[in-house]
C-alpha cells in the first residue's frame, strides 16, 4: 500500500520523467488535421470480420439473407475473451465467408458481408442511464455487449480493462498519438472534448482509479487547449503534456514518462495498479453508455502525400480500404504503398478489399520522398545507432546477430520479448536492415519452438501412458488366463470324464506329431522345385504339378518365404502375400494375363481395393502367427484343407465387410490379387504392377 | 632414513586430507542432473514414429545413451541432431538417409467415408490420437497427432493420408505469403 | 481503384536518409585536415601511399568477393574497403617502399576483414591489424619516417617521392637512410622513437626534448597533424557519425596516465600534452578506435573500450619495445570487446529491480 501511495504522490507532482532512446521522424500531421471530421460515404457492401479484437471470435447470430439494422449484434460473444460485432448499417447479409483480413498477412478470416440498403436504419438506442450506481457489473456487461475494444491499435476488449480484478490507483488516457501522419485522436479531441471527458469519468467509475492522467503530446496545442478546458472543474483528471518523441505513446513508455516506473518484464500495467485506455476508447464508451450506441464506426485518418484530400472520416467498421481511399482521391505514384496504421508500426495493405476494423486508425498512402522505402539490406556495421534509439534499452545489433543465427537462448538472454516492435531501430539503421522483421520472425520461431516442445512433452506423456496401459492390459490378460487354468484344474479334479477328454486330446496331439515328423521329409524333397518356381518368371511349371503336390509346394514356398523374410525385413509384409494368395485356389496363368491386360484406368480404384484386401489377408495371417503362438504351431502342421479353410474364412470375413454391390468388384480384385502374388513371386514389387496397370 | 619416513608420512597425510576434502566436496556440491537418457529423450521430437528403428523416442534415447548414432531421427531433423551433438559432446552429422528425410510437419487425416472401422490404426497409434470404435468411423485428434506415419500402413483400405500440419496466424512469419498477391498499378 | 501489393515487409516503412555509404564517406572527408598537415610536413609520399593502398584495397576486396560469390559492385560501393585503405595509408611512413603498402592492405582486406566474413564480422580493426603485421615483419621500413620537411637536408619533390617508393632511391640517388639525415647531419627518427632511444641511453626528458625535432609542445609537424585529426574528429562528432564515448575516454585515460607518470617521474616521461599531440593519438582516438565494427557496442562498453586503449597506448609508449603503441593497443582492446560487451549489457526496460 505504501508504494501505491508513493505512486500517486509521485504522479501528482506533475513531473514528466522521460524515457531512453526514441526518435524524431517528420510528423507530417498537418496534412490531415486541418479539416473537421467528415463522414465516409455509405458504401454498397460492408465486410465485417467476426473477429476484430484480440481474443476469441463470437458466434454468428445471423444467417444468409437476414435483414439487419444498424447496430444490431451480428455475433454473440463466446466464453472467455470475446466481443460481439455489430452491423454497421442496415441491409442484408449477403455472404458469410472467409475474406481478406485486416492483418499484415491478409490471411482470410470469417467475414459477414452486408449489402447496404441505403436507408441506414438503426436499432433503437440502448442507453445505460444508471451508470453512476456503485454496482458496476451491469455497466461492464453493457460495455461488453456494445463491442467496445481498445481503439489504440491492439483492440483488447475494453470490458476487461474497465473492470480489472486488481485495485487500480491510476487511469492513464493515452492521447499521445506519437505515430507520424495519424491525427484521428487529435481531431477527435478537438471536436468531441466534452464527450471524451464523460467517457473518462465512466472509466474512472468502473476502474475505481483515484486519478486520471490525460497524456497529450505537445504537438497538438489545439487539442490540449480544449481538453484542458473540458476538465477544468474535474479535480481527478489531470492533463499532462508530454514532449514529442516517438514512441512516447507506447504503453510502457508512457507509463515511464508519467510515473517513472517500468512495467516489469512479462507483467502488465495492472501489476503497477495502472490501467491505460486510448482516448478513442473513452469516446466509444461514452457513446455506448450515455447514447446507447454500439461500436460501429470510428475515426480513420486517410492521409499521405498521394491522397488528394487527406482528412479524418467517421468510418463504419467494415468499409473497405478501397471505398475509403476512393472517397479521398488518390494519385498513385509508381509502386504506391498503402499502409494500414502509421509509417512506424502499420502494415502494407496487400489488397484494397481489406476492411476497416476496430483497430484501424489510419490509411496511409505516402510518397517515396517523405517515407523512403527501405533499400537493399547491407551488412550491420554495429554502429549502435539502433541501441541509442531503442526505448526498451535493448541491443538491437546483438539481437540481429542472434536472430540471423537462430540462437533462441541468446535472444531470450538479450530480452527479445521486451522488444515492443516500435521500429525505431530499423528507422535509424544506416544499413537499412529490416530489424523489426527479423525480431518478429524470431519471436514467431521461438513461440513455435515452445509450442512444439510442449506438444512433444504431451506426446511423450501420452506415449508413456499408453505403454503403461498396454502393460496393464497384458498383465490382466495373463492373470485371467492363469485363473482360467486354475479353474480348469479344479474342474478336472472334480470331474473324471474330463480326464478322458484330456487323454483323447493327448492322443490326437501324438498323432499330429507323427504327421509332423513325416511332413518335413516331404517338403525337403520339394525344396528344390519350390526354389525353382520362386525364381522363375514363368508360372508354367506350377500348372504341371498335380493339386496335391501344389499344396506341398505352397507350404515349402511359405517356409522359403519365411526364411527370406528374415533377410528382407522391409518387404516383409508384401512377400507374405504370395504363398497364401496362391494356395487359396489354383489360378491359371491365362487368367492373370487377362486380368493384367484388361486393366483400364477405371479399374485402378478396384485394383487398389484388391491390393488392400490382399494386404489385409497377409496382415491377418501375420497377426495370427505373431500373436498366437499356439495357432502358429498348428499352422506349421496344417494340412491342405486347413490352409484352404483359413483362406476361405478370410475371404468370407472381408466379404462380410463389403456391401453386396462390391462383391463383383471384389472378384476382380481377387484375381488381381492373385496376379499380384504371382508377380511378386517373380520378384516384382507391387509398385511395378501398378505402373503396368496404369500403362 | 628418517627423512624418507617423514616425507612419506607427510605425503600420506596430505593425500588423506585432500582425499577427505574432495570426497566431502563431491557429496556436498553434487550436481543433481537428469539421467542422460531423460536429457536425450527431452531433445527428441516425441513423434514415436520408430523411423530410427526403435519402438519410440525413449528407446532411441536409451540407444543413444548406449552409443548409437545421433542422426537417425528424420522428424527432428538437423536441429535435433545439433542439440544431441551438443549434449553428447560429439560432432553433428548429417541426417542418415536410410531412416528417411526431413519433411514438413504433417498430421494424419482419415478419409472418413472410406473408413471401415477396423480399429487397426487405433492400435498402431503410439499416442492414442485416433478416436473410434469397431465398425465405426475413426478420426484423428489433430492436436495430439505427432505425424509419425505409423497408422498409414496398417490401414486395410488406405484411407489415411499424411497432410501438412495446419498453420495458423499466431506464428505467421513476415516473409510467408498466405494469399495470392500481385501489384496492379 | 483496385489496389494490390506484394510488399510483405514489416514496419517501419520510413527510415533516416543516412546510409552506411554516407557514413564511410563522411569519415573519409573528415581526414582532410590531418591529411593536409601530413602533406605539408611529409610531402607527396602520403598521396602516393593513399593511391596505392586504396587501389590494392579495392582490388583485394573485389577478388575475395568474387571468390565468395557475393555481389561485387554493390559491396564495393559501401566504401568500407576504401576507408580501410585510406586509414592504413595514413599510418605507414610516407616514403615506405611500395610493397609495404601492398602487403599491408592485402592483409587487412583479405585476412582481417573478408576471412572473418566481410564488413561487420571482423573482430579486429583491419587497418591496424595490417599495420601491426607490417610493423612486426618489416620494423625498419615501418619506422623509417623521414623528418618533417623543414628539417630535411634535401627537399623531396613529387618525382622523388615516386621514385623512392618504387625504387628505394630518389632521382638524385639518395637512399632513405640518407634522407633521414637532418640539416645537422644527424640521423633523425620520429619524436616518439627518438625519445625512447635517448631515454634508453640515460638522457632525461628535458634534455631529449631540446633536440630540433621537438618544439615547445610535441614534435615539429606532429602536433599539427594531431590537431588536424582532432578537428576532423570534432566535425564527425558534430555530424553524429561517431559518438563521444570512445574518443573522450581514450584521451582522458591517456592524459590521466601520462599526467600521473609525469608528476611522479618528470625526467622519464613526456608531458600529457606531448602524449596527446604525438604519434597517432588523435588519429586513433577519432578514426581508428571509433570503427564501430571492432569496437564495443554498448554505451558503457565504449567508455571502457576507449579507456583500455588509452592506458595501453601509454604503457606501450613508456615501456614497450615500439615507439608508438596505438595499433597494438587497439588490437588488444578489440580482443577484449566480447568480454566488455558481455559485462556492460544495458538493463532492458522492465528488468530493473523495483525500489
Amino acid at each position: 500500500m505504501q508504494s501505491d501511495l508513493t505512486l500517486l504522490e509521485q504522479v501528482k507532482s506533475g513531473k514528466i520523467w522521460g524515457f531512453p532512446g526514441g526518435i524524431h521522424p517528420p510528423e507530417r500531421k498537418h496534412l490531415s488535421n486541418q479539416t473537421p471530421i467528415a463522414q465516409a460515404n455509405l458504401a454498397t457492401h460492408y465486410y465485417v470480420p467476426v473477429k476484430q479484437h484480440s481474443g476469441k471470435e463470437g458466434e454468428v447470430l445471423v444467417k444468409l439473407g437476414d435483414k439487419v439494422l444498424k447496430g444490431q449484434p451480428l455475433t454473440k460473444p463466446s466464453t472467455g475473451l470475446s466481443l460481439p460485432v455489430h452491423a454497421p448499417t442496415s441491409g442484408e447479409v449477403k455472404e458469410i465467408k472467409p475474406h481478406i483480413s485486416a492483418h499484415a498477412s491478409g490471411a482470410p478470416e470469417l467475414t459477414l458481408i452486408i449489402e447496404a440498403d441505403g436507408k441506414d436504419d438503426s436499432v433503437p438506442a440502448q442507453p445505460f442511464n444508471d451508470w453512476q450506481a456503485p454496482e458496476t457489473d451491469a455497466l461492464i456487461e453493457h460495455i461488453k455487449s456494445m463491442g467496445i475494444a481498445g481503439l489504440g491499435g491492439a483492440a483488447f476488449p475494453t470490458y476487461i480493462k474497465a473492470h480489472p480484478a486488481h485495485d487500480i490507483e491510476l487511469l492513464i488516457i493515452n492521447a499521445v498519438e506519437c505515430e507520424p501522419y495519424i491525427t484521428a485522436d487529435d481531431v477527435l479531441m478537438r471536436y468531441h472534448a466534452e464527450e471524451i471527458i464523460e467517457g473518462v469519468e465512466i472509466l474512472l467509475h468502473t476502474t475505481g482509479a483515484k486519478l486520471c492522467l490525460f497524456a497529450i503530446e505537445d504537438n497538438k496545442p489545439e487539442a490540449i487547449e480544449v481538453i484542458k478546458k473540458a476538465c477544468e472543474h474535474k479535480n481527478n483528471i489531470d492533463v499532462r503534456v508530454v514532449p514529442t518523441k516517438y514512441p512516447s505513446g507506447g504503453e510502457k513508455q508512457l507509463i515511464q514518462l508519467l510515473t517513472s516506473q517500468q512495467v516489469p518484464s512479462k507483467k502488465l500495467p495492472i501489476d503497477l495498479s495502472i490501467v491505460m485506455q486510448n482516448v478513442g476508447t473513452a469516446f466509444a464508451i461514452k457513446k455506448a453508455v450515455i447514447d446507447g450506441l454500439p461500436l460501429t464506426e470510428r475515426v480513420v485518418t486517410v492521409t499521405g502525400e498521394s491522397i488528394t484530400n487527406p482528412q479524418n472520416l467517421w468510418t463504419k467498421l467494415g468499409t473497405t480500404v478501397e471505398d475509403l481511399v476512393a472517397q479521398c482521391g488518390i494519385t498513385a505514384e509508381k509502386d504506391q504503398r498503402l499502409i494500414m496504421g502509421g509509417p512506424m508500426m502499420g502494415f502494407n495493405i496487400l489488397d484494397s478489399q481489406m476492411p476497416v476494423v476496430k483497430a484501424t486508425n489510419c490509411i496511409l498512402a505516402p510518397s517515396k520522398y517523405h517515407v523512403p522505402p527501405r533499400g537493399v539490406e547491407q551488412a550491420c556495421i554495429r554502429c549502435g545507432d539502433c541501441a541509442a534509439a531503442c526505448p526498451a534499452e535493448l541491443l538491437p545489433q546483438q539481437l540481429l546477430w542472434y536472430s540471423k543465427s537462430q540462437e533462441h537462448e541468446k535472444l531470450e538472454e538479450y530480452d527479445l520479448f521486451d522488444c515492443i516492435e516500435c521500429g525505431a531501430c530499423a528507422y535509424v539503421c544506416p544499413s537499412q536492415i529490416p530489424l523489426v522483421q527479423y525480431y518478429r520472425n524470431s519471436k514467431a520461431e521461438i513461440r513455435q519452438a515452445e509450442e512444439d516442445k510442449a506438444k512433444a512433452e504431451k506426446a511423450r506423456i501420452r506415449f508413456e501412458q499408453r505403454q503403461a496401459r498396454l502393460e496393464r492390459e497384458k498383465q490382466a490378460r495373463l492373470k485371467r488366463h492363469q485363473e482360467a487354468a486354475e479353474r480348469r484344474r479344479q474342474a478336472l479334479n472334480q470331474d473324471d470324464s474330463a480326464k478322458d477328454k484330456i487323454a483323447a486330446a493327448l492322443a490326437r496331439a501324438k498323432a499330429k506329431k507323427q504327421q509332423q515328423s513325416e511332413a518335413p521329409k516331404e517338403t525337403g524333397k520339394l525344396e528344390d522345385t519350390s526354389t525353382a518356381v520362386d525364381n522363375s518368371t514363368d508360372a508354367a511349371p506350377n500348372q504341371a504339378i498335380d493339386p496335391k503336390d501344389k499344396v506341398a509346394a505352397a507350404i515349402a514356398r511359405a517356409k522359403a518365404k519365411k526364411e527370406q523374410k528374415a533377410k528382407q525385413a522391409l518387404e516383409n509384409s508384401k512377400s507374405e502375400q504370395a504363398p497364401y494368395a496362391e494356395s487359396k485356389s489354383s489360378p491359371t496363368h491365362e487368367a492373370q494375363e487377362q486380368a493384367t491386360d484388361e486393366k483400364t484406368p477405371e479399374q485402378i480404384k478396384k485394383e487398389r481395393v484388391a491390393a488392400a484386401i490382399a494386404k489385409a489377408k497377409a496382415k491377418k495371417a501375420k497377426e495370427s502367427s505373431n500373436e498366437n503362438e499356439q495357432a502358429a504351431a498348428d499352422k506349421s502342421t496344417m494340412t491342405e484343407e486347413s490352409i484352404t479353410d483359413k483362406q476361405d474364412v478370410d475371404a468370407s470375413e472381408s466379404q462380410a465387410l463389403k456391401t453386396p454391390e462390391q462383391i463383383k468388384k471384389e472378384k476382380v480384385a481377387a484375381a488381381i490379387a492373385k496376379a499380384k502374388a504371382k508377380k511378386q513371386q517373380a520378384k516384382h514389387n507391387a509398385d511395378t504392377l501398378t505402373e503396368q496397370g496404369n500403362e | 632414513m628418517s627423512i624418507i619416513f617423514y616425507s612419506l608420512l607427510a605425503l600420506a597425510v596430505l593425500a588423506l586430507i585432500f582425499g577427505a576434502v574432495l570426497g566431502f566436496a563431491s557429496i556436498k556440491y553434487k550436481v543433481e542432473s537428469d539421467p542422460l537418457v531423460d536429457q536425450i529423450d527431452a531433445l527428441l521430437p516425441q513423434t514415436q514414429c520408430g523411423q530410427c528403428g526403435y519402438p519410440g523416442c525413449k528407446p532411441y534415447a536409451e540407444a543413444i545413451a548406449n552409443g548409437d548414432e545421433i542422426n537417425k531421427c528424420p522428424p527432428g531433423g538437423e536441429a535435433t541432431i545439433k542439440n544431441l551433438a551438443d549434449l553428447m559432446g560429439v560432432e553433428p552429422k548429417s541426417l542418415d538417409e536410410a531412416h528417411g528425410e526431413e519433411d514438413v510437419k504433417k498430421v494424419a487425416y482419415i478419409r472418413e467415408d472410406e473408413c471401415i472401422g477396423c480399429t487397426k490404426c487405433i492400435q498402431a497409434c503410439p499416442v492414442d490420437a485416433i478416436l473410434g470404435a469397431s465398425k465405426l468411423m475413426h478420426t484423428v485428434i489433430v492436436d495430439e497427432c505427432t505425424g509419425c506415419d505409423l497408422c498409414v500402413d496398417p490401414c486395410p483400405v488406405d484411407c489415411i493420408d499424411m497432410v501438412p500440419a495446419p498453420s495458423n496466424n499466431k506464428y505467421w512469419k513476415w516473409d510467408q505469403v498466405l494469399i495470392p498477391t500481385k501489384t496492379i498499378n | 481503384m483496385k489496389f494490390m501489393s506484394n510488399a510483405l515487409m514489416s514496419s517501419p516503412h520510413g527510415r533516416v536518409r543516412q546510409s552506411t555509404n554516407q557514413v564511410m564517406r563522411q569519415v573519409m572527408y573528415a581526414t582532410a585536415a590531418g591529411l593536409a598537415a601530413q602533406l605539408i610536413f611529409f610531402g607527396w609520399g602520403v598521396l602516393i601511399q593513399i593511391a596505392l593502398c586504396v587501389t590494392v584495397a579495392l582490388l583485394a576486396e573485389a577478388l575475395v568477393l568474387s571468390l565468395r560469390e557475393k555481389p561485387v559492385r554493390a559491396t564495393l560501393s559501401d566504401g568500407s574497403a576504401i576507408l580501410t585503405g585510406l586509414l592504413l595509408a595514413l599510418s605507414i611512413p610516407p616514403l615506405a617502399p611500395w610493397w609495404i603498402a601492398v602487403i599491408g592492405t592485402a592483409f587487412s582486406i583479405i585476412i582481417v576483414k573478408q576471412m572473418y566474413g566481410g564488413l561487420g564480422f571482423n573482430l579486429f580493426n583491419p587497418a591496424m591489424a595490417g599495420y601491426v603485421v607490417l610493423l612486426i615483419s618489416f620494423p625498419v621500413a615501418m619506422t623509417n619516417w623521414q623528418p618533417p620537411a623543414e628539417l630535411m637536408a634535401q627537399s623531396i619533390t613529387y618525382l622523388d617521392a615516386i621514385t623512392i617508393i618504387f625504387t628505394d632511391f630518389t632521382i638524385d640517388g639518395y637512399s632513405m637512410s640518407q634522407l633521414k639525415l637532418g640539416v645537422d647531419g644527424i640521423s633523425m627518427a620520429t619524436p616518439l622513437d627518438n625519445f625512447k632511444t635517448q631515454l634508453g641511453q640515460g638522457f632525461t626528458a628535458s634534455e631529449i626534448t631540446q633536440a630540433p625535432i621537438y618544439n615547445e609542445h610535441a614534435g615539429i609537424g606532429w602536433q599539427w597533424i594531431n590537431l588536424g585529426y582532432l578537428a576532423g574528429g570534432l566535425w564527425l562528432l558534430k555530424n553524429g557519425i561517431i559518438r563521444w564515448h570512445i574518443p573522450l575516454s581514450l584521451l582522458a585515460s591517456l592524459t590521466t596516465c601520462s599526467f600521473l607518470y609525469y608528476a611522479i617521474n618528470p625526467d622519464l616521461g613526456l608531458t600529457p600534452v606531448a602524449h596527446l599531440l604525438s604519434g597517432a593519438t588523435m588519429f586513433a582516438a577519432f578514426f581508428i578506435a571509433t570503427d564501430p565494427v571492432s569496437a564495443s557496442t554498448t554505451v558503457k562498453g565504449r567508455i571502457w573500450f576507449g579507456a583500455v586503449i588509452g592506458v595501453l597506448i601509454f604503457v606501450i609508449r613508456q615501456w614497450g619495445g615500439y615507439p608508438d603503441g596505438v595499433a597494438f593497443a587497439v588490437l588488444l582492446a578489440n580482443m577484449m570487446v566480447p568480454l566488455i560487451d558481455y559485462y556492460t549489457k544495458p538493463t532492458a526496460y522492465g528488468h530493473k529491480a523495483r525500489g
